[in-house]
């Protein structure tokens, strides 16, 4: 039996079910909503241009997802491929970065911006053909915010020290209340997938819940109310989904979406070889693609185009161990750490940078040089007031002087104690466009007398040395947000932050202006207006420009190729790049542009 | 005999010259090797014209600017106005020939402009100065972990063939248990328990005495058999019976006897070794940037754009092609000496 008629029979029952208890059985009428009709559908409509139906879309991932499981998904495969199978109740349009309602018909924010009242569309079913309601939402709140699961977004969730309340008023409407004001308002619905309590529940009781849900779970114990489902997962090959039928958005002709019927997922383990799956037609799309593979596919396009879609979120930066020594630090690295500590040490590597040449070298001119944590692409947030004074090695001398530095004979800087300055600078040895960059940056600093030496190491080791033993000098690293808004990095500014990475987790903020960016974010946590909130975020730009914790590099552009075929591709800056409207997309023509 | 030794000459004169070439890098290479050029990445080797482009034939040669064009990374024209002259035998990049004697003389370099002979890779640094300065390392890798390789396979071969028992015993059960070891893994390993400022020099030492130390299991047993067979044959006997030592009768009788299987290791050994030099630092456990080696010169082939798009990226490849052939050459006609000695004997 194919798994087409697997579904249609489903339905049917589901059907005969609603109608038979209805009719005569008052006993199954008591799983349903009290006096509740069986709600007609309250399909959400979409205005894309139209498409047809049919076809499939592969596509090529780096690594095979860790996990199916929304509640401990942490890692880019995992949560792309959770992402065109789950649903949130209120969600970030990628295009225009503001939300819109998505499972909830409608969400309203109170007058004092404490309570958020949510109405659910009605008559929507899970991809296994089971309703959905208030008591999935309430069920999918208690877990994410219980602590022993230990789900990533559980922070998210916690404003102003106390966890949101839940609170069912009906069938269809639940209030969500915080004890201040949020900021960023519904945005904090994004990316939370409601989950199948019918099926988790029982797990969830039994304490299994973070167990649940690997790659070999089985189809029919998996649901969730994205546009596709599990279909059928090959270990160290492919995972391929297929149209969720029970999806509840149309397009604006009445046609249910989504479009295609099936999404593939290869595991590629290297870009290179993702490069050559798409250049050979045997994947359809193809994102997170470095600049140089870019232009190789740009140059040789035949039967797909490349699109660059301007500097995205992330930003990558050079930070130096800003933590205090402990009893264990050897003097050799005492030493280094003071230098470190000196604000005009860091503004004189920070002016040393030669921004433009690694936009260049690095990124082929696609990317944007960056002072800041806001890149170009985040517009809304981005802080126009600060002045960047250009690369300038004299200034940088001059900074250098001033702190206490000079030089001997051979043109070799060094400390008061005349000790030659000499560091070390950590990169991923997996990212080569932060190597590159590094060894640019050794380049810049070799003219102003230090010597700095490349480090290349695998990212897990790199990450422990960063955040637990702290033993390391300086570190070249990358972040990128899900969101543009500025809570989504929130832990990083915050001095308690585990990815404070310049000196994480501190119990009392080190200095004075890490104190002031405490305030400001907390500030900007619970103010009512955009303005305000910008406002706080814009002294937080320019403290940061001010101390360089991070001396920030650049930023890369969103680069993404794709069929021809392949209608209402749209691209953005936002994560995930390319299937954040995945159930719009359409194949002109089946004929072509289908995978093997 | 004669014919042999003649080629055998041949050979070593042609691999001392190859590597003259390398150890003098500074006076041949034309700029420094880690001198970075932002202005040209990826600059396409030039092409150098006795001939102008009005039709002028010139006695010095020249090559002509090479300018990127309008937005573009890597593409580059010919600005055919701009004319720039190879000079030989100028001053020019100050270097030390052996890390030592200071100099300033070039076999040839461009006074008025940057000519790359074989073209700059993606920060713009000479591709020809980067491989004649990475064969300093490479071969110099090759040839010291040959020597620690001999000079442990002579002394443990040396030892267990001569005296046998258990001595033998346990040298080649050790020997067998080295050979077993994947090198490779090792390394990674020994890698990891290192600190993390490691100077270019310790990272080099390290590579060469990890790969040497590892590499003497063959070369021991072949001089154990060598030195087996030889503490049978008479004068052995005899030199015992006159109350000869044991130390006498290695160093004047039984070492000498390995003399051939010696040489003929190192000439197999030593491209063996600039090769796991050559792999180490492809995949980034050598030489750290920006000292070149040959391996780290072809690591960035490790990326598909560059593979696919600047081809000039093989040449250090192609420059270890006449090492490899001279030392295997060298190394078959040594063996075939040792054959044709056993013959006369």
């Amino acid at each position: 039996m194919t798994p087409k008629c697997v579904h249609a029979i489903r339905r049917a029952l589901w059907l005969g079910v609603a109608l038979i208890s209805f009719g005569h059985l008052p006993t199954a009428v008591m799983a349903r909503p009290q006096g509740e009709q069986v709600a007609k559908t309250e399909y959400l409509v979409t205005h894309d241009p139209v498409g047809k139906r049919g076809g499939r879309l592969v596509l090529s991932l780096r690594a095979e997802p860790k996990t199916l499981n929304p509640l401990i998904a942490s890692d880019a495969p995992s949560r792309e491929v959770i992402g065109v199978m789950q649903a949130d109740l209120v969600h970030i349009n990628r295009a225009s970065q503001l939300t819109e309602p998505s499972l909830a018909k409608s969400c309203k924010v109170s007058k004092d911006g404490l309570e958020y009242a949510i109405e659910l569309r009605r008559g929507l079913q899970f991809s296994d053909g089971q309703p959905l309601d208030a008591d999935d939402v309430l069920f999918t709140f208690r877990v994410y915010l219980d602590e022993t699961i230990h789900a990533p977004q559980r922070d998210l969730l916690i404003v102003g020290g106390k966890p949101i309340e839940v609170r069912k008023v009906d069938a269809w409407h639940l209030v969500f209340r915080l004890v201040k004001p949020y900021g960023a308002g519904d945005r904090l619905f994004d990316g939370l997938a409601i989950l199948p309590r019918h099926l988790l529940e029982k797990p969830y009781a039994e304490g299994k819940l973070a167990q649940l849900w690997s790659l070999n779970v089985a189809a029919s114990d998996f649901a969730g109310m994205g546009p596709y489902r599990l279909k059928e997962y090959v270990a160290g090959q492919r995972i391929v989904l297929e149209r969720n039928p029970f999806y509840w958005k149309t397009d604006a002709k009445g046609t249910r979406l989504p479009y295609l019927d099936e999404i593939v997922f290869l595991f590629v383990p290297s870009a290179d070889a993702q490069v050559l799956r798409f250049q050979s037609g045997e994947t359809d799309i193809i994102t997170r693609l470095g600049a140089e593979n870019f232009s190789v596919l740009s140059r040789q396009a035949r039967g797909y185009a490349m699109t660059d879609a301007g500097p995205g979120l992330e930003y990558n930066f050079l930070f130096f161990n800003l933590n205090p020594a402990g009893a264990k630090t050897s003097a050799e690295t005492a030493r280094r750490l003071a230098w470190f500590r000196d604000v005009k040490f860091r503004q004189a590597i920070s002016a040393a940078v030669d921004r433009q040449a690694i936009v260049r070298l690095v990124y082929q001119g696609r990317g944007a040089a960056l002072w800041g944590p806001a890149t170009p692409g985040n517009k809304r947030w981005l802080n126009t007031e600060i002045k960047h004074a250009a690369r300038s090695l004299d200034r940088s001398r001059e900074l250098l002087r001033q702190a206490g530095f000079s030089w001997n004979a051979e043109q070799v800087l060094v400390d008061q104690n005349g000790g030659a300055v000499e560091f070390s600078i950590l990169t991923s040895s997996s990212n080569a466009d932060r190597t590159k960059m590094a060894t640019l940056l050794a380049d810049d600093l070799k003219q102003l007398g230090i010597k700095a030496q490349v480090v290349p190491m695998e990212f897990r080791s790199l990450l422990d040395r960063v955040t637990q033993s702290k033993e390391y000098d300086a570190c070249l690293l990358g972040l990128a947000s899900f969101d543009a808004d500025p809570n989504s990095d929130i832990n990083v500014w915050l001095s308690s932050g585990g990815t404070h990475l310049w000196n994480p987790s501190q119990t009392h903020p080190a200095t004075a202006w890490e104190a002031e960016i405490d305030g400001l974010m907390e500030q900007q946590l619970v103010a009512k207006s955009f303005s305000e909130r910008k406002k706080s975020y814009d002294r937080v730009q320019q403290i940061l420009d001010e101390n360089q914790p991070f001396i920030f590099l650049a930023t890369p552009d969103i680069l993404v190729g794709a069929k021809d075929a392949i209608g209402n591709f749209r691209p953005a800056v936002l994560e995930p790049y390319a299937l954040w409207n995945v159930e719009t997309l359409f194949l002109r023509s089946s004929s072509e542009g289908v995978g093997k | 005999m004669k014919i042999l030794r003649r080629k055998r000459g041949m050979l070593l004169i042609g691999l001392i010259l190859l590597h003259g070439i390398v150890v003098f890098a500074g006076f041949f290479a034309p700029y420094d090797p880690a001198q970075q050029d932002r202005e040209r990445p990826y600059a396409p080797p030039a092409r150098v014209h006795f001939v102008d482009a009005e039709g002028k034939f010139h006695v010095r040669p020249f090559a002509y600017a090479q300018r990127l064009k309008e937005g573009a990374f890597d593409q580059y024209e010919e600005d055919r106005a701009a004319r720039i002259e190879l000079k030989f035998f100028v001053s020019g990049t100050p270097y030390r020939l052996l890390g030592i004697i200071p100099g300033r003389l070039h076999l040839f370099a461009a006074n008025n402009g940057t000519v790359n002979l074989l073209g700059t890779d993606g920060y713009g640094r000479d591709l020809l100065s980067r491989i004649l300065y990475g064969g300093q390392i490479s071969l110099l890798a090759g040839l010291l972990a040959a020597a620690i390789s001999l000079l442990i396979g002579a002394v443990v071969g040396g030892f267990s063939g001569y005296f046998g028992g258990w001595t033998d015993s346990l040298a080649m059960r050790f020997a067998e248990l080295c050979m077993a070891l994947p090198w490779l893994y090792l390394l990674f390993g020994v890698r990891a328990f290192l600190p993390l400022l490691v100077s270019p020099l310790k990272a080099f030492l390290i590579v060469v005495i990890t790969i040497g130390a590892l590499g003497w299991a063959r070369p021991a047993r072949l001089v154990r058999g060598v030195a087996l067979s030889a503490k049978e044959r008479d004068f052995v006997r005899a030199a015992k019976g006159f109350g000869a030592s044991h130390f006498y009768v290695l160093r004047r009788h039984i070492l000498p006897q390995t003399k051939s299987v010696i040489l003929t290791q190192a000439a197999i050994l030593i491209p063996q070794y600039i090769l796991a030099e050559v792999t180490l630092s492809f995949l980034g456990l050598g030489i750290p940037e920006p000292a070149p080696s040959w391996g780290n010169l072809l690591s960035s082939l490790q990326q598909y754009s560059v593979l696919a798009s600047y081809w000039w990226m093989y040449l250090p490849a192609l420059a270890m092609v006449p090492f490899f052939f001279g030392y295997l050459a060298l190394s078959s006609a040594l063996q075939e000496e040792r054959r044709a000695a056993k013959i006369t004997l």
